[in-house]
C-alpha cells in the first residue's frame, strides 16, 4: 500500500520528518517497507514562467525557442521546448538548471540544435504527475513568475510503503492510514472525507439492484449520474493517482481508484446506458455460466461465485472485475456508481478458481465492512459532481444497509495486567482506545469498549483490545521478566540424547554432516534403481527435480559428494542425519511414516596423501563398516552386519551387508554397485551405509560396572580353516558359545588364503581370544579347556581344520 | 699352588683391561665369552677346583669366585655404559627433517552449521527449563492452518505458499496433507498430549516454494511454547532477552514491534539490537549493512498464544479462560546467518564441505 505524504498530511500531519513517522509506524504496528521519493528534487529550481516570445527554431522545425520569464527580477531565460502547444502569453512549468527530475537525472544549460536552452518547459509525465506528453502544462494567468511551482501543482512527495497486515484491512486507505497516524502520533484527526453526504436516500430513478444472495453479499450501494462529461482528470488528482501508483485514465475511472486508494473500498462504474432494463441482479452464477471480463478473457464461473447481471445477462464478477460490455467509455453520459461489500472468504475464493486478482478482489478477500461501501459513495459522490460536473439522480440503492450493531467488549483492568505483565492505567488504555476511535465507558473492573464497525472483524475479543492497549501503550517499556516456571524444567529425551550422539560419533571420526533436500526427482530413484518404491508426491513441486520426497539419504549423499568432488575434494567422507518419508502400506488418510535416518558415504583416499604414504588406500566397505562400527559402538548398541538377504539394488552383490542394531534389520552397508557410482562419476569405490536410527532407542540401558581390573587377562591365539562360505562372525559365535562367558573377546585378526598350502575354497582365519574371570586369576588348564572346546566345535560345527599354534 | 692363584689374578687383570678396552657392545661380548664363556679358562679353574688337594680348594676357589664375580660386575657395567652410548650415537644418527609437513591422524568431519545452531539454541532453551519435541513434517491442513486460527483467505494456504501432498483436490479439507509451512502445528500437537504447565520448544524442518538468497524451499524453524497460568508478555520479552544474549552477546538488548500473526494475540516481532555496529553506524562512520543502518535486527515472530488456538486444545486442559501463554518461532539458518555472516542461504543446502569446515 503506497501512501504519499502530501495525500496522508490532508487528513494528519504529524510534526515529524517521514523518517520518523515511518519509525513511529512501525513501532506500533504498521510496517514500512521503504520510503520513497516521488517526483522532482531541488525544488527551488521549479517556478511558475511566462512565456514572453516563442519562435520557430531556426534550424529544427518541430521545436520552439522561447522567451520564458522566470520572476524574481531575473533576466527572461531562453528556453528550447519542443512542444506543439506553446505559445507567447502562456502561464507554464519551469524547471530552471539544477532541477532534478523524476528519475533523478539533473538538468543542465543544453544546446538543442546550436540554440541554449535554460531548462525545460514541462509536460505532466516529466514531472511524474500525470501521463501526458503531447503538450506543456499551460497554467492559471493569475500566477506570478517565479513562484514556487510546489505551491500550485504537488510535484513532489515523499511516499510510504506500508505492509498492511491481514488483520488490518481498515488501513487499506489513506483515511486508514491517517487514522492510525493520528492514533500513533497524537497529531489531530481531520474528519473524514465522507461526512458531507450531498446525495438523498429513496428509490433512485431508472436504475435497480436486487441481491439475491445476501450471505455474499452483505451490502450494494449505488447512486446514478447525468450529464457525466468523461474527460481527463484534473492534474492534483492525476498527481496524486500517480504518486500511489495507479496510473490515470479518464475522470470517471480514476474517481473510482481515487475513492478507493483513499476508503479502501473498491467501486465500480457502469455505464447506466449499457445496464439492460437499468435493472442489475446480484445472484450466484449457474454452473459453467460464462462471462468476458475487462482484461477481454471468457471466464467460466461456477455455483459457488457471484456475478452482477443486467437485462441481458452477466456483467461483472461480483468484487473481482467488471465485465466489459457494461464498461465506460468516451461517450458515456449516465453513470451507475457502485460501491458494494462482499463476503470475503468468497471473493477469496473466486479470484483463486479463476487465477483473477485484482485491486478489488485483494481488498474484498480482507474482509471489508458494509459501513465502508456507503462511505466511498459518497466520496464518489462528491467527486462525480466536483471534477466531472455530473448531475446527481436523487435517490441512493442501498440493499442490505449498514453491518450489525456495534459489539460493546468488557475490557478487564486485571486481565491487561495479568496478560501483559505491566501495569497500564485504565486512564491509560481510555485514552488508546478512543484515539481509535473506540467508544469507551467505565465498568467496574475495567472498560466497556465499543468497536468502531471498520474494526469489527479484528477486534471481537478482549485479547484483541489488550492488543490494541499494548501496541500503543506497552511494549515500548515493557519489562523483562521470566516465566515463574512452575516447577517446570528441561531436558533432552533419551532419543534426542542418542541422536546428538550419533551426530558427534560420525563427526569425531573424520566425516561431514550434510543437510540434503528432503525433496528428490523421479531420476534419482531411477539411477538408484529404486523407481518402484512407492513415494511421496507433492501437488505442486517447484520443479520436476523437487517433484517427491526421499525414501533414502543416499540420493542427497551422493549429490553432495559428487559435486564436492567436481570442486576438487579428493576424499569425500559425509553423514546426514534426519527424515526419510515412506507412504503407508495400504489405506489413504494415514499420514506417511517419517523415520529418522542416519546415512553416510565415503570415498576416495581413506586419509590424505603425505610424503610418508603416498597412496593411501582407498575407502571401501571396511572403511564404511568402521564408521558404521564407530558410530554404533559409541552409542554403546549391540549391532552386526550380515550377509544380505535380498541385497539393495544400488549395491555391489558381493561386497554390501545387513545392519542389524538388537537383533532387528535396521539398514544397508556396502560398496555402491559400480554402475550406480558411474552415475554420479565415480570411478572408485564408493562405500555407505544407511540405517534407521530410532531402532536404536532404548537399547542403551546404563552400563553396568564389571571388574575389569583385578584379574589379568590370557590371550590366545588359534587359527582355524574353514570354507571361504563360513562368515567370520559365525566362527566368533561358535567360539564363543563353546568358550561360554570365560570368553570375554574374540576376534579376527588375520585372514589368509593360499589353494596350495590350505586348499582351494578355504580361508584361514586367525582368532585372538580374550579369556577373563571376574573373580580370580586364570589357570593355564583352565584357558587350555577352553580352547580345546573351541577347536572341537569349530572342527564339529563348521567342519573347521584348526591349525596347530 | 701359587701359580694357580697367580694365574686366577693374571686372568683377572687381562680380563679387566680387556673390558675396559672394549668399545662395543659386540667386542665386551666377544670379551665376555672369552674370559667367562664354556670354554674360558676362568670357569675352567673353578670346575677343576675340586680336583685340588684340599687345603689348596679352599683359597683358589674363593680367588676364582672372586675374580669371577668381579668380572661379572665389570662387564655389566661397561655393559651398561656402552649401550647408552651407542644409543646416544644411534639417536644421533636418527635425525629427521623437522620441516617436513605432519602426517596427521584423520581430520575429525564437523556437524552442519544448522546442526550446531540448532543445538546452541535448544541448550539455551532447556538451560531456560523447556523441553525439546519434534512432530512430523507431512501435515494436515487443520494443524498446519484451521487450528491456528488461519483465516480461509489467508494467502499463505495457496498452492503458491504451501506444498501439497498429491492428490489433493481440497486446499481447504483439514486432513489434507501437505508438507508443514512452519513448526507452528506442534504446538498443538504438544498441547494435545502434555496438560498446562508446558514450556516446549520444537525444532525441526519446514517447506515453503520460494528460492532466493533468503529462501530456500525447505528450511528449519524452532517454534517455543510456554503456557501456564501465569505467563505474561513480559516474560516472552525476558525469555528472548535471554536468548538473544546467550546467541549474540551478553549486551544485547531485545525490543517488541507490534505486528500479525493469526495464532497470537497480541503478536510481536522481535529485534535484536545490532551486533556489528553501534546505533546503526560502523566504527568508520559508515552505515552499518547488517542491520541497514538502523541498530536493530529482526530475529523471529511471537506473542500472546491466541484464545482461538487454546479452544482447539480446550479438552487437553486448555480453558482460554485458565491459561494463557507465548509463542515464537524463530529461522534456524536465519540466526546462523546474523551470528556468522553467511550472506546466502543456499550455501547451506549446496553443502560444499569448504563452506561446512568454517564451522
Amino acid at each position: 500500500m503506497r501512501v504519499p505524504i502530501e495525500w496522508l498530511h490532508e487528513y494528519c500531519a504529524p510534526e515529524l520528518t517521514t523518517q520518523a513517522l515511518a519509525e513511529r509506524l512501525a513501532m506500533t504496528g504498521t510496517e514500512v517497507e521503504r520510503i520513497e521519493h516521488h517526483g522532482v528534487r531541488a525544488l527551488e529550481n521549479f517556478v511558475v514562467g511566462k512565456v514572453l516570445e516563442a519562435h520557430r527554431h531556426p534550424d529544427a522545425d518541430r521545436l520552439r525557442v522561447c522567451l520564458v520569464d522566470t520572476g524574481n527580477g531575473d533576466e527572461p531565460s531562453q528556453i528550447v521546448c519542443g512542444a506543439p502547444n506553446v505559445a507567447a502569453g502562456q502561464t507554464v512549468a519551469v524547471a530552471k538548471p539544477g532541477s532534478v527530475m523524476p528519475d533523478g537525472t539533473g538538468l543542465k544549460v543544453a544546446k538543442l540544435r546550436g540554440q541554449r536552452s535554460h531548462g525545460m518547459i514541462l509536460a505532466e509525465d516529466e514531472l511524474a504527475i500525470g501521463t501526458d506528453h503531447d503538450g506543456i502544462i499551460v497554467l492559471d494567468d493569475a500566477l506570478v513568475a517565479g513562484t514556487p511551482l510546489a505551491q500550485v501543482l504537488p510535484i513532489s512527495t515523499e511516499v510510504l510503503t506500508l505492509e498492511i497486515t491481514p488483520n488490518r484491512p481498515d488501513c487499506l486507505g489513506v483515511y486508514g492510514v491517517a487514522r492510525e497516524t493520528h492514533a500513533a502520533t497524537g497529531a489531530p484527526l481531520a474528519p473524514p472525507p465522507w461526512r458531507q453526504d450531498p446525495g438523498s436516500g429513496g428509490d433512485v430513478a431508472g436504475a435497480s439492484v436486487t441481491v439475491e444472495c445476501p450471505d455474499l453479499c452483505p451490502r450494494f450501494t449505488a447512486r446514478a449520474f447525468e450529464d457525466v462529461k468523461l474527460g481527463e482528470s484534473p492534474t492534483w488528482l492525476k498527481a496524486r493517482l500517480m504518486a500511489a501508483g495507479q496510473r490515470p485514465i479518464s475522470n470517471v475511472v480514476d474517481i473510482t481508484n481515487y475513492v478507493m486508494l483513499l476508503s479502501g473500498n473498491p467501486l465500480h462504474a457502469f455505464d447506466l446506458d449499457r445496464v439492460a432494463g437499468g435493472q442489475l441482479t446480484v445472484r450466484r452464477a449457474r454452473d459453467g455460466e460464462q462471462l468476458q471480463t475487462l482484461d477481454g478473457q471468457t471466464r467460466t464461473l461456477d455455483s459457488e461465485m457471484v456475478l452482477i447481471a443486467d437485462g441481458d445477462g452477466p456483467t461483472s464478477i461480483a468484487g473481482v472485475m467488471g465485465g466489459a460490455r457494461s464498461e465506460v467509455s468516451d461517450d458515456t453520459t449516465r453513470v451507475l456508481m457502485e460501491a458494494a461489500n462482499w463476503f470475503g472468504a468468497n471473493i477469496h475464493r473466486t479470484s483463486l478458481k479463476l487465477g483473477l486478482r485484482s485491486e478489488a478482489s485483494t481488498r474484498y478477500e480482507k474482509q471489508l465492512q458494509p459501513e465502508q461501501a456507503l462511505d466511498a459513495l459518497v466520496l464518489a459522490t462528491q467527486l462525480m459532481i466536483d471534477v466531472c460536473g455530473a448531475r446527481l439522480a436523487p435517490g441512493t440503492i442501498d440493499v442490505g444497509g449498514p453491518g450489525p450493531a456495534p459489539e460493546t467488549i468488557r475490557l478487564r483492568d486485571a486481565k491487561v495486567t495479568g496478560l501483559l505483565g505491566v501495569q497500564i492505567p485504565r486512564s491509560r488504555s481510555a485514552e488508546i482506545l478512543t484515539a481509535l476511535e473506540f467508544g469507551v465507558a467505565d465498568a467496574p473492573d475495567g472498560l466497556d469498549v465499543t468497536v468502531p464497525a471498520f474494526r469489527r472483524t479484528d477486534v471481537s475479543r478482549e485479547a484483541d483490545l489488550i492488543e490494541e492497549v499494548s501496541r500503543l501503550g506497552a511494549l515500548e517499556s515493557l519489562p523483562a521478566t521470566l516465566p515463574s516456571r512452575h516447577g517446570a524444567s528441561g531436558r533432552l529425551t533419551g532419543r534426542q540424547r542418542l541422536r546428538r550422539a550419533a551426530s558427534d560419533a560420525l563427526a569425531a571420526q573424520g566425516l561431514h554432516e550434510i543437510v540434503g533436500w528432503s525433496f528428490e526427482s523421479p531420476d534419482h530413484a531411477a539411477r538408484l534403481r529404486i523407481a518402484q518404491r512407492p513415494v511421496v508426491e507433492l501437488q505442486n513441486p517447484m520443479s520436476a527435480e523437487q517433484a517427491r520426497l526421499r525414501t533414502t539419504l543416499l540420493g542427497s549423499l551422493l549429490d553432495v559428494a559428487q559435486l564436492n568432488r567436481h570442486r576438487g575434494a579428493q576424499a569425500v567422507r559425509l553423514f546426514e542425519a534426519g527424515a526419510v518419508y515412506l507412504p503407508p502400506d495400504a489405506a489413504v488418510g494415514h499420514p506417511p511414516a517419517e523415520p529418522y535416518h542416519v546415512g553416510a558415504v565415503v570415498t576416495g583416499p581413506v586419509r590424505p596423501a603425505t610424503w610418508l604414504d603416498a597412496e593411501p588406500r582407498a575407502a571401501d566397505f571396511f572403511a564404511a563398516k568402521g564408521a558404521l562400527a564407530g558410530l554404533l559402538d559409541s552409542l554403546r548398541v549391540p549391532w552386526n552386519v550380515a550377509e544380505p538377504g535380498d541385497p539393495e539394488t544400488f549395491l555391489h552383490p558381493g561386497r554390501s551387508g545387513q545392519v542389524v542394531i538388537g537383533g532387528a534389520p535396521a539398514g544397508w552397508i556396502g560398496e555402491l554397485h559400480p554402475e550406480v557410482a558411474a552415475l554420479w562419476d565415480f570411478t572408485e569405490p564408493v562405500a555407505g551405509f544407511e540405517l534407521d536410527l530410532d531402532l536404536a532407542d532404548g537399547l542403551v540401558a546404563a552400563p553396568r560396572y564389571a571388574d575389569v581390573t583385578s584379574f589379568p587377562e590370557v590371550r590366545e591365539d588359534l587359527a582355524v580353516i574353514v570354507s571361504d562360505a563360513v562368515p567370520a562372525d559365525e566362527v566368533i559365535t561358535v567360539a564363543r558359545r563353546a568358550a561360554g562367558p570365560l570368553l570375554t573377546r574374540a576376534e579376527v585378526f588375520d585372514v589368509y588364503r593360499d589353494p596350495e598350502r590350505i586348499g582351494a575354497g578355504n580361508v584361514s582365519l586367525a582368532l585372538r581370544l580374550h579369556f577373563r574371570a571376574p573373580d580370580r586369576t586364570l589357570t593355564d588348564e583352565e584357558v587350555a579347556g577352553r580352547r580345546r572346546r573351541i577347536a572341537a566345535a569349530l572342527t564339529k560345527e563348521l567342519s573347521g581344520r584348526v591349525r596347530d599354534s | 699352588m701359587t701359580d694357580t692363584t697367580d694365574r686366577i689374578e693374571q686372568l683377572r687383570r687381562e680380563a679387566s683391561d680387556a673390558v675396559a678396552a672394549a668399545g662395543s657392545s659386540a667386542a665386551l661380548e666377544e670379551v665376555r665369552i672369552r674370559y667367562l664363556g664354556r670354554k674360558a679358562e676362568l670357569p675352567n679353574l673353578l670346575r677343576g677346583v675340586a680336583q685340588l688337594a684340599p687345603e689348596q680348594r679352599a683359597a683358589t676357589g674363593k680367588a676364582a669366585n672372586q675374580a669371577r664375580q668381579a668380572l661379572e660386575a665389570a662387564i655389566e657395567a661397561r655393559g651398561g655404559e656402552l649401550a647408552s652410548a651407542e644409543l646416544h650415537d644411534r639417536l644421533a644418527q636418527d635425525r629427521i627433517d623437522v620441516t617436513l609437513p605432519a602426517d596427521p591422524l584423520p581430520a575429525v568431519g564437523r556437524l552442519h552449521l544448522m546442526t550446531r545452531t540448532r543445538r546452541e539454541i535448544e541448550d539455551v532453551f532447556i538451560g531456560l527449563g523447556f523441553n525439546v519435541a519434534e512432530g512430523p513434517e507431512i501435515e494436515t491442513v487443520y494443524y498446519n492452518f484451521d487450528a491456528l486460527n488461519f483465516a480461509p483467505t489467508h494467502p499463505s494456504r495457496l498452492e503458491s505458499d504451501t506444498f501439497y501432498l498429491k492428490p489433493t483436490d481440497d486446499l481447504f479439507a483439514p486432513d489434507t496433507q501437505l508438507l508443514r509451512v512452519h513448526t507452528s502445528p506442534m504446538q498443538i500437537r504438544a498441547m494435545e498430549t502434555q496438560p498446562p504447565p508446558i514450556y516446549i520448544i520444537l525444532p525441526g524442518r519446514v517447506y515453503r516454494p520460494d528460492s532466493d538468497a533468503t529462501h530456500t524451499p525447505q528450511f528449519h524453524q524452532i517454534e517455543g511454547l510456554a503456557v501456564d497460568t501465569d505467563v505474561t508478555l513480559a516474560d516472552l520479552k525476558g525469555t528472548l532477552l535471554a536468548f538473544a544474549r546467550a546467541i549474540f552477546g551478553s549486551d544485547r538488548q531485545v525490543r517488541l514491534r507490534p505486528h500479525f500473526f493469526p495464532f497470537t494475540e497480541p503478536s510481536v516481532e522481535v529485534d535484536v539490537s545490532c551486533f556489528n555496529c553501534d546505533a546503526g553506524v560502523l566504527p568508520d562512520g559508515s552505515r552499518c549493512g547488517l542491520c541497514k543502518g538502523s541498530g536493530w535486527i529482526e530475529i523471529l515472530g511471537s506473542g500472546m498464544v491466541d484464545p482461538n488456538v487454546f479452544a482447539h486444545v480446550a479438552q487437553y486442559g486448555y480453558d482460554p479462560e485458565a491459561v494463557q501463554g507465548f509463542a515464537f518461532g524463530m529461522g534456524i539458518e536465519r540466526i546462523a546467518m546474523l551470528k556468522h555472516g553467511v550472506p546466502d542461504l543456499r550455501l547451506f543446502y549446496d553443502n560444499d564441505v569448504r563452506f561446512l569446515e568454517q564451522f
